[in-house]
């Protein structure tokens, strides 16, 4: 198989061990529109990674690969594979349920249910069935709420409705409801792109602090914040994968002239 | 000067236009005033608890409505337990399942068809089908169930629209966190939307309430000396028991019909006032 | 177990109870495709039985109409009139006055305006028919004998009018829904070129609406066509082929309540006449709805 000599330099090259997530050759479709072309990359496990790219560049379609999220959109086509430990997870019969208790996603905007701050947590640990009594629920509720770094800020307010929170707290609140269900991998499409600079600077450290126990994937359409945030970085353009690399080096030291033109301001 | 008279008569377009329409407005609501008005003149003195619990009779003075109002609640309550799961079902498949196939537009196509069938053609599918091969008899099962197809396409296109305020962020939500399809109608999506579609129950079998046609069809007797007692029992119901009244020559059994009409406007007031108070109650919350 | 191996477990059951819940969601669906069979089906069956009795001809040019009497006439043609009659008179009421209405809260009407009228209008929707009959038998009639003297007891023109009434705000909601389909860089257009309102609105904008308008004409006449209990109310009992609406005459709908309300035996011809008369009222309700269908879809994808 042809690996693009760049690509293959930065799978060997910086992170140790095996890839959390491999993708070999995927191009995707929406009907007859191709809109991801022969992406192949490996994802390290416990690091953050960011897609950046233009608008429209096919980052966040490319995401929701990840955890089949496109599937519920009618007319969507995948060709090639995509390997999470391993395992293919567009082979026929795959448990797509599953896949998504593996792969957690927080979305743009913040979409908590309409029920209580402590009914939106629990709610991934009750449909999964992972607690068997209520003790244990709310155990698991307050240790994702801390994880998320909330904890201190809701703990007196479990049963108000999770509406009544800001706009940075109810997108905390969702990634405390995605840690829940103790996911390997959580897929973060521009968390912060609707958030003010201090409840986005609560985001960022928040994924510092979670990349110890998760692998982590980010789309932002931010430069500085994948600069800040990432240890390695992916640029797209145009629904291909221009180039892969450590996050320094790809913008203090980009290998290709279409990157360079992104990262430093001359298009997107 | 000819320039004053184009602006003028260009004027006098606009307000002829609008005040024709105001005046056929009017005309419209002054008739549902003078409607209104001569049946609370005529029917109100004659309103009574004895009224209401009589049985009718040959003479006007005598006679009630009661067997007709058990008749309406039994029919209007066996109606909405046979339509309102199968068209809830039927409206969850068709928005949360089956969007792109053609099947499924095909039985959307047909539902937006029957919408459009007289009633009285349902009363004659309940004859053939409930009351004579069925063999359920003119009974008052045999009237729920035509109803009941009757009000099906109303309940399913409302709980499909409720179905679909529901924005899709919440599906995503739900999904994302490995809640099957099911998982994520039953506990997130049919809760939100709950409100959407029972105010469309409500004004579905409001308008069941009203139905005369069908239900003379199948065999609702006119004149009903006894309150049905058992789904098989004959029945009648508060507008077929008004027709009746207003075929009577007696001016006292018109007055009977204007009370009995009064009668069934106040409970559609009563059931379309809980739809719009359910309506504004989920608007504000969402809002 | 291990909790995996219970999870599993778990997984495998919530997996099968899918599968069962959206079958039983898809026959639900499904159903409603077996009314629509059931109806055509139930007319079917019982109309070739009739037509083996009577020939379809008689029955379709037939002018006179007495399946209940001794001597037996099976010409539908007086209740056609009849129904044709009430609900032409219905329609000259409903279409100017929907179409006008429609207009003013489209174009004109300020929006607390509109927000009052149109609740009124779908009150006039919702009152049952039985009581329009009333209105039409004890109110109408009497107010029209005052003027017209020959105006008899039954007649076409008191249910004609009231049923125009009924079908007015049919009328006015799906022509406004159509006026308000019409983009407004239109309207702007015109008035950029110096038109009056009136000008923008009867020469622009409802010549832009005309398949929209016309979809909502001919649903009001299917409306009419199918209307049963003020015309069986008011109307009367005895078909005439007739263009006169001031004597009795009577629908194809009234003609099947007045068999329902009898004692006719199942199975007899009596009794399968009123399934014919259903068979040619459905064929000519469905005909009207699916022409107004393909002339609404026709106007939508015009302006999307």
């Amino acid at each position: 198989m042809l690996t693009p000599p760049r690509v293959r330099a930065a799978r060997a090259g910086d992170a140790a061990g095996p890839a959390k997530i491999d993708v070999r050759q995927l191009n995707f479709y929406y009907g007859a529109t191709r809109a991801l072309t022969d992406i192949s990359l490996a994802i390290q496990p416990n690091i953050v990674t960011a897609f950046i790219g233009p608008s429209g560049c096919g980052k966040s379609t490319f995401l929701r690969t990840l955890n089949r999220m496109n599937d519920i959109i009618p007319g969507t086509r995948v060709e090639g594979e995509v390997c999470i430990d391993d395992r293919s997870i567009y082979a026929p019969g795959t448990d797509v349920v599953a896949l998504r208790r593996k792969v957690g996603m927080v979305f743009q905007k913040s979409n908590p249910f309409p029920k209580s701050i402590f009914e939106n947590v629990a709610y991934g640990l009750r449909i999964n069935g992972l607690v068997d009594n209520r003790s244990e629920l709310n155990d698991r509720v307050e240790e994702s709420l801390r994880a998320a770094a909330i904890w201190d800020e809701v703990k007196d307010r479990l049963p108000e409705p999770a509406l009544s929170l800001s706009g940075g707290q109810q997108q905390r609140l969702c990634i405390a409801r995605t840690l829940a269900i103790r996911p390997e991998v959580v897929l973060m499409d521009e968390p912060a792109s609707a958030l003010d600079p201090i409840a986005t600077q609560r985001i960022e450290e928040l994924i510092f602090e979670l990349k110890r126990t998760y692998t982590i994937v980010i789309v932002t359409h931010n430069m500085q914040q994948a600069a800040r945030v990432s240890d390695r970085t992916a640029f797209f353009w145009l629904g291909k994968l221009i180039e892969y690399a450590p996050t320094d080096s790809v913008f203090t030291n980009p290998k290709e002239k279409l990157t360079e033109d992104y990262v430093t301001g001359r298009f997107g | 000067m000819k320039r004053l008279q184009v602006r003028v008569s260009r004027l006098f377009g606009d307000l002829l236009l609008q005040s024709m329409a105001i005046l056929v407005l009017a005309l419209a609501l002054m008739a549902l005033t003078a409607l209104l008005v001569d049946v609370v003149a005529d029917g109100w003195g004659r309103l009574s608890w004895s009224f209401l619990t009589s049985f009718p009779s040959r003479r006007a003075a005598d006679a009630g409505i009661y067997p007709a109002l058990v008749g309406t609640v039994w029919v209007i309550t066996l109606t909405a337990v046979l339509a309102v799961p199968i068209g809830i079902a039927a409206a969850i498949y068709l928005e949360e399942y089956g969007k792109s196939g053609r099947l499924s537009r095909l039985i959307e196509v047909n539902i937006s068809n029957l919408a459009g069938v007289p009633s009285i053609i349902y009363g004659l599918l309940g004859l053939a089908l409930f009351v004579r091969m069925l063999g359920l008899g003119r009974s008052v099962i045999a009237g729920a169930a035509t109803l009941a197809l009757l009000v099906l396409p109303v309940v399913i296109l409302s709980t499909r629209e409720a179905l679909r305020a529901v924005p899709p962020s919440i599906r995503e939500a739900s999904l994302a966190l490995g809640a099957t399809k099911w998982q994520t109608i039953w506990f997130q999506v049919l809760p939100i939307a709950m409100p959407g579609v029972l105010t469309g129950l409500i004004l579905a079998l409001s308008r069941a309430i009203g139905e005369t046609a069908p239900l003379i069809t199948i065999g609702a007797l006119t004149y009903v000396p006894f309150a049905p007692d058992s789904l098989w029992s004959p029945f009648t119901v508060l507008p077929i028991q008004i027709f009746n009244w207003l075929s009577r020559p007696q001016e006292a059994f018109a007055q009977n019909a204007s009370a009995g009409i009064i009668v069934l406007l106040l409970v559609l007031l009563g059931m379309n006032a809980v739809a719009i108070v359910l309506r504004d109650r989920y608007q504000r919350r969402r809002g | 177990m291990t909790d995996a191996a219970k999870r599993a477990g778990r997984d495998r059951f919530r997996r099968r109870a899918e599968f069962v819940i959206e079958r039983a969601l898809f026959l639900s669906a499904v159903g409603s495709v077996l009314i629509t069979g059931g109806i055509i089906a139930v007319l079917v069956v019982e109309t070739i039985a009739f037509f083996k009795e009577v020939s379809v001809l008689e029955f379709l040019t037939g002018t006179e109409w007495t399946p209940l009497f001794s001597e037996k006439r099976f010409g539908v043609l007086p209740l056609v009139a009849g129904t044709a009659l009430v609900s032409a008179i219905a329609m000259t009421v409903a279409l100017p006055a929907g179409l006008l209405s429609a207009i003013y809260l489209s174009e004109y009407a300020p929006d607390q305006v509109r927000r009052t009228l149109k609740p009124m209008l779908e009150i006039l929707a919702g009152v049952p028919t039985v009581v329009y009959g009333y209105f039409a038998l004890l109110f109408v009639t009497p107010l029209l004998q005052q003027f017209i003297p020959g105006l008899a007891g039954f007649n076409a023109l008191a249910p004609g009018l009231v049923m125009g009434i009924m079908i007015l705000p049919l009328v006015s909601s799906l022509s406004e829904d159509a006026l308000h389909a019409v983009p407004t860089g239109l309207r702007e257009a015109a008035l950029a070129l110096g038109s009056t309102r009136m000008q923008t609105t009867l020469r622009v904008v409802v010549p832009a609406a005309f398949s929209g308008i016309s979809a909502s004409f001919i649903l009001g006449v299917s409306r009419a066509i199918g209307e049963t209990m003020i015309v069986a109310v008011a109307a009367g009992q005895q078909p005439r082929l007739t263009a006169n609406p001031l004597v009795p005459v009577e629908t194809m709908t009234a003609y099947i309540v007045q068999v329902s309300l009898g004692d006719t035996p199942g199975g007899t011809l009596e009794y399968r006449t009123i399934f014919a008369v259903g068979m040619l009222l459905f064929a000519m309700t469905f005909a009207l709805n699916l022409v107004s269908n393909w002339l609404r879809r026709r106007f939508r994808e015009q302006y999307s």
